[in-house]
């Protein structure tokens, strides 16, 4: 069975296929279908209930590079945990990295994920050259921001529901060195956060804050954390060796292993973690990518599962909005493990569904609690709507329908170009 | 240490063929793909050229053949050492998982599952042993299957080709030792590849294509006689074999 990463909804397709060769024809399975890449995603964009979901990582070859302009045509199932393996050595990097390399260039373009480079680089579609989508009539349409703007901005951020992405042009970012410069700070409030956000992004291309949402800091109100800076380094420390430490989860404990009472010491003791405020070397995998090093960690949430909470506020709401919300996390005791703060740069995403946009993203965890998890997102969906914020698909397995409706309204102008034999369980949802 | 510098790989498409190709253009190897579906090649070159920073194909080069076809196979194997200059390595590695079933309803589909992946096989060894022979010296290398050591009626027409195969390379072997060249007989288990789409692949007897085709590298560098793909294979292909006849036709495998 097919899930996503947080395991909730936990449903049944009609029929799965691995697709191995891109120009083919689309299989003949039960319609409606579905791309699906590495199922990072927390909810049900990646999965097609009751219908077929066509799996793309066989799609896993590189088609061209050029080594003195940086810019790679892949198939849409390269990760880019094998991008990375390919570009790093060489001297590229991806211009957006999520929190996770095992994405597909794919998924990065269906949900236009972001990284902690927002504010500086963008989006992921931001740096897509061009891309080939097949559509169910047969059509193969070649897709690029200057020649076919309209499909472009469907597909970016699409939700893969324009079609099955084959293959992707994207332009790389050079870098001298796989390791990074790096520092982090201690923040007592959510003013501090403020104060040392604005600073820092001038900067610094890589920016990034944790949230304890749990033990109040100064004042006696929850938003202390750990303010964290990078970019790439221009050389390699002498002890150039770096071996990643691989860990895994081996297998579901019989009840979550987060509760109340390891929440609220895991975040004390992050919070109390040695920080660097003088830049040092790290390598950039434990940087950007810290959970990857740890395989199936989604299992310390046991069998039931768990749920993301992503939204973004708009800069004029930010500031109270983002208290708001974390004091009505605490209010309800119901902590996250890992609350990480972000503000986006003041630049149109190029999607019609893109999630980014000006203003400040906040993502939490929950695990699933049944109806005390409910009433805590009924209480924080109000938040973002009153804000006027979004909610963002890649990460969402419940958001009621007006939700999506008010956070992304060019969602009808959007739906035009959905192929007719495409859909998910969460278009569904928020459509029907 | 088999020299790995001149590979041909026949049936280079496949998904166990492609991931040794990654292997091997890493290690800066020069290739020659043969695969029959020319749209799927060139894919393939496309992605081991990017790979292997070779844009203009100068070290990575292919051709499409049909390997069933065996009249064609002294053409394709001319074309391969002309393209290579001395080969020193060939990896054969085409094949179809036969639906057991239909084969069982047919003379036609048995025949035609045993000419594919067993038969065309030791049409191409037996063209191109003698000239191996006369040079002294290469790795020649076949991709069996557990599936040719003991035959089970879920799939015994693929297992009856692939023991055959087996065989041929043991006697291969033999005869091309005293030569100096080796002859690697490797026998995957299952491998979660498109031939085997369909079967339930959860579990721990399950590998990668990429795990195989690391083995597949290693055993052709160490000019293993068998090698079973994960290693453990050895130990279940053994208890499978030690069982008696008179018990084993009575399981339902």
């Amino acid at each position: 069975m097919t899930a996503s990463w947080n395991r909730i909804p936990r449903v049944e397709h009609a029929a799965e296929v691995a697709l191995g060769w891109r120009g083919r024809a689309l299989p003949d399975v039960p319609r409606p279908l579905l791309a699906h890449g590495l199922g990072r995603s927390y909810g049900d964009v990646c999965l097609n209930p009751e219908a077929s979901l066509l799996h793309t990582p066989g799609l896993d070859r590189f088609v061209a590079f050029d080594a003195t302009t940086g810019e790679l045509t892949a198939e849409a199932g390269v990760s880019l945990d094998a991008l990375l393996r390919f570009a790093v050595p060489r001297g590229w990097f991806p211009p957006v990295v999520p929190g996770t390399r095992f994405v597909t260039l794919g998924g990065a373009i269906a949900n236009d994920v972001h990284g902690k480079n927002h504010h500086q680089a963008g989006s992921f579609g931001d740096h897509v050259r061009a891309l080939t989508l097949r559509r169910s009539d047969g059509q193969v349409l070649e897709v690029t921001p200057e020649n076919t703007p309209d499909w472009f901005a469907a597909t970016v951020g699409g939700l893969g529901l324009t079609g099955l992405i084959e293959t992707v042009t994207l332009q790389l970012t050079p870098i001298r060195s796989a390791w990074m410069r790096a520092w982090s700070q201690r923040f007592e409030s959510l003013e501090a956060f403020w104060e040392l956000n604005a600073q820092a992004e001038r900067e610094w291309p890589y920016t990034v804050a944790w949230i304890d949402c749990l033990n109040p800091g100064a004042g006696g109100r929850v938003g202390r954390g750990i303010y964290s800076g990078g970019r790439h380094a221009t050389t390699a420390p002498r002890k150039d060796a770096w071996h990643e430490r691989r860990r895994s989860i081996p297998l579901d404990p019989p009840v979550s292993l987060v509760n109340r009472l390891t929440l609220r010491a895991f975040n004390h003791l992050y919070y109390r973690q040695p920080v660097h405020a003088t830049p040092r070397a790290v390598h950039h995998r434990p940087w950007l990518f810290p959970l990857d090093a740890i395989r199936h960690w989604n299992r310390i949430y046991g069998h039931n599962g768990f749920y993301q909470y992503q939204c973004v506020l708009p800069p004029a709401a930010s500031k109270d909005g983002v208290q708001a919300l974390l004091d009505a996390i605490a209010a309800s005791g119901q902590g996250s493990f890992l609350a990480v703060l972000k503000t986006f740069g003041d630049r149109a995403a190029p999607g019609l569904l893109s999630f980014p946009r000006p203003g400040a993203t906040l993502a939490l965890d929950f695990p699933e609690k049944g109806r005390d998890t409910e009433r805590l997102f009924a209480r924080l969906d109000a938040i973002v709507q009153e804000a006027g914020g979004a909610l963002y698909p890649a990460k969402d397995a419940r958001m009621p329908a007006d939700v999506f409706r008010q956070g992304f309204p060019r969602w009808e102008a959007f739906a035009e170009y959905v192929d007719p034999e495409f859909s998910s369980g969460f278009w569904r949802r928020v459509t029907a | 240490m088999n020299p790995m510098n001149n590979v041909v790989l026949f049936g280079a498409t496949s998904a166990i063929a492609s991931a040794a190709a990654r292997e091997l253009v890493d290690t800066g190897a020069r290739l020659f793909c043969v695969a029959r579906d020319g749209e799927a090649l060139e894919a393939l070159l496309a992605d081991l050229r990017v790979r292997g920073d070779d844009p203009d194909g100068a070290r990575i080069l292919g051709a499409t053949a049909d390997l069933a076809d065996v009249d064609g196979h002294a053409a394709i194997w001319q074309q391969a050492q002309e393209a290579l200059g001395e080969v020193d390595s060939v990896l054969l590695a085409w094949g179809t998982l036969p639906d057991q079933a239909a084969c069982n309803a047919s003379v036609d589909e048995t025949l035609q599952a045993i000419h594919v992946n067993g038969t065309s096989a030791i049409a191409l060894l037996a063209r191109i042993a003698p000239d191996f022979e006369a040079r002294g010296r290469g790795v020649i290398a076949a991709i069996g299957s557990v599936a040719g050591d003991r035959g089970r009626q879920s799939n015994y027409a693929y297992g009856t080709a692939k023991g055959m195969l087996a065989i041929y390379l043991q006697g291969l072997r033999n005869r091309l030792f005293f030569s100096g060249v080796d002859v690697v007989t490797l026998k995957p288990g299952f491998v979660r590849t498109p031939m085997t789409e369909g079967f339930n692949r959860a579990g721990a007897l399950w590998a990668e294509p990429e795990t195989v085709a690391r083995g597949i590298v290693r055993a052709m560098h160490r000019g293993r006689d068998v090698a079973y793909l994960p290693g453990k294979w050895w130990v279940i292909m053994t208890i499978i074999r030690l069982i008696p006849e008179y018990l084993f036709k009575r399981l339902k495998l």
